[in-house]
């Protein structure tokens, strides 16, 4: 993980089309030069060595990439770096606080919510950023709008009580 | 994958000066189609004009004729989510939160939307003939795996399918888009805008090169009080229509005045019949006489095999929403069968 407070400038690339972008990931402004065709995700994984986002398909088709950019969730993979710069983005490493675990980190490690953990930065990226969205109320509803984060171990009905289980919580 | 440049515009102008100067560039919006699109090697842009710099065109606000204006840059999700969307067009609403995942919707645009290609497994294999990519190179579809393929408004050339949930609600309620280019504005009717195959499949719609869509605009009525979106699919959610209905209606003492019907999932372009819109009018809301527009919408249509069932499924898609339509407050989540 990378020091908070800490800037941190790459330089990937000497060819004149690199371009300067500045990403603001977990409280940490980070100074990159890409090329116009890296994703965000290459550029959180890559450049800003943060390998907590995961690249499943690379296609908008599983959900592992979700981080949260500017309060939105979206997926890393189908946006450009240049496409993000100067964006407020929060990562798995960037949702505990410090040594200590996000209440639905813990609600996952409470329901048996993974298997290999692959698909999990994911989720809890997307679970979080739903819950601030406030559209999910029911069961029904955080199933349906937690839909875009496929789990090829299929602990999704553990994934789902999890999330229920702090939702509720913090409701209280 | 290419290599391209990018550049990021402030005003329509400059994003239409740099689209006419260069027949390589590409707008981009959410990205999450031509992204999509340039890895898999189907899209070769040499430069990118990112356009959500436009933010006039981010606006979502009532129009001088009564109707809403839907920029072309808001979101999908900042749509779907709108206060005046919601409450005024929520068959609109509920076709948005059908389509793609919430990330998916934060990211997408409205205009892209409209613009996204099909997902014919053929076109999506650039190893694989297809006269939507490579005209005159064949079409595998027709004699292959056609599950998700058309069987209205096909072509010799092509059974490619308009994959689009917001799209069908649009042409239920005639929305018109508006587009700007070096020439001017003009505005183009919903029925206009997506076309058939024929036999130029490459062309999806009529837009122009070096036009850029600025808006949708939506008429006063919005069918608030009896509307439906139904989405069939092969899982209940993050995945397209095999068959997608959308009703709006109208009831007056029981007998229907006005309604749309659109089909999504089955032909190259959202599916109307006025005809069938207009043998409902005067009519009891029954299941009989669903069932006979049902007939009316699928007059000539055609399976290619695997997507024989879509014919069947379409008739009773159509009587089980316009059915829904009358209950509205029975919408389930990700715009599943109720009732
Ligand atoms: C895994 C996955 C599942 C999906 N499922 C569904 C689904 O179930 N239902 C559904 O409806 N959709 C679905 N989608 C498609 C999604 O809705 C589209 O990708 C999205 O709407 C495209 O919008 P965008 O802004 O990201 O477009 P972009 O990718 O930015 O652009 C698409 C095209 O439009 C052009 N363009 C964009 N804006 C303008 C403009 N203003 N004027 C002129 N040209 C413009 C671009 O040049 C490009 O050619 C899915 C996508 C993925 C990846
Ligand atoms: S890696 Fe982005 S959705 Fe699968
Ligand atoms: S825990 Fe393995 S993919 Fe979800």
């Amino acid at each position: 993980m990378q020091d908070k407070n800490s800037s941190n400038t790459t330089n990937f690339s000497s060819n004149s089309n690199a371009t300067k972008v500045q990403l603001h990931i977990n409280k940490t402004t980070l100074h990159l030069h890409v090329m116009p065709w890296v994703s965000l995700l290459d550029a959180i994984r890559d450049h800003g060595k943060l390998t907590g986002t995961k690249k499943g398909c690379d296609h908008g088709q599983c959900g592992a990439c979700t981080v949260i950019c500017d309060g939105k969730r979206i997926l890393s993979c189908l946006t450009l770096a240049v496409m993000k710069d100067c964006s407020e983005i929060t990562t798995i490493e960037g949702i505990a606080n410090g040594e200590v675990l996000h209440p639905l980190q813990t609600a996952f490690i409470e329901h048996d919510a993974f298997q290999c953990g692959y698909c999990t930065p994911g989720q809890i990226c997307s679970a979080i950023a739903m819950l601030e969205e406030g559209k999910a109320d029911t069961r029904d509803e955080v199933k349906e709008q937690m839909s875009g984060n496929l789990c090829r171990c299929g602990a999704n009905t553990n994934i789902i009580d999890a999330i229920m289980e702090f939702k509720d919580k913090r409701n209280e | 994958m290419n290599n391209f440049t990018y550049q990021k515009v402030s005003n329509p102008n400059d994003a239409l000066n740099k689209i006419s100067k260069n027949n390589a560039a590409n707008f981009i919006a959410g990205g999450t189609n031509l992204i999509d699109l340039w890895k898999y090697n189907l899209a070769h842009p040499k430069t990118l004009v990112d356009i959500n710099g436009l933010n006039d065109y981010k606006i979502i606000k009532e129009d001088e004729h009564g109707g809403l204006f839907l920029g072309a840059l808001a979101t999908n999700s900042d749509t779907a989510y709108h206060k005046l969307v919601e409450e005024r067009y929520p068959l609109l609403s509920k076709a948005i939160l059908a389509g793609a995942s919430a990330q998916i919707r934060n990211s997408a645009s409205n205009g892209g939307n409209l613009l996204q290609r099909t997902r014919c497994y053929y076109f999506y294999d650039a190893s694989s003939p297809c006269n939507k990519r490579n005209p005159g190179s064949g079409c595998p579809a027709k004699n292959g795996l056609n599950r998700i393929h058309a069987i209205l408004g096909t072509s010799e050339d092509c059974i490619a399918v308009f994959p689009s949930d917001m799209c069908i609600a649009l042409a239920a309620l005639e929305a018109v888009v508006h587009v700007k280019s070096p020439d001017g504005e003009r505005e183009i009717e919903f029925s206009n805008f997506h076309r058939l195959p024929g036999d130029t499949p490459e062309l999806d719609n009529n837009l122009k090169v070096n036009e850029l869509i600025t808006g949708i605009s939506l008429p006063s009525e919005g069918f608030a009080e009896n509307y439906s979106y139904l989405k069939l699919r092969d899982r209940n959610s993050y995945a397209f229509a095999l068959v997608s209905v959308a009703t709006g209606m109208v009831l007056e003492n029981n007998k229907i005045t006005k309604i749309r019907i659109a089909l999504g999932g089955i032909a190259h372009k959202p599916w109307r019949v006025v005809a069938a819109e207009e043998f409902l009018v005067d009519k009891s809301p029954t299941e009989e006489n669903f069932a006979s527009a049902a007939n009316m919408i699928l007059k000539g249509a055609k399976g290619f095999g695997k997507n024989d069932f879509k014919i069947e499924l379409s008739k009773r898609a159509i009587v089980r929403n316009c059915i829904m339509a009358l209950h509205p407050e029975s919408q389930r989540p990700g715009a599943q069968p109720s009732l």
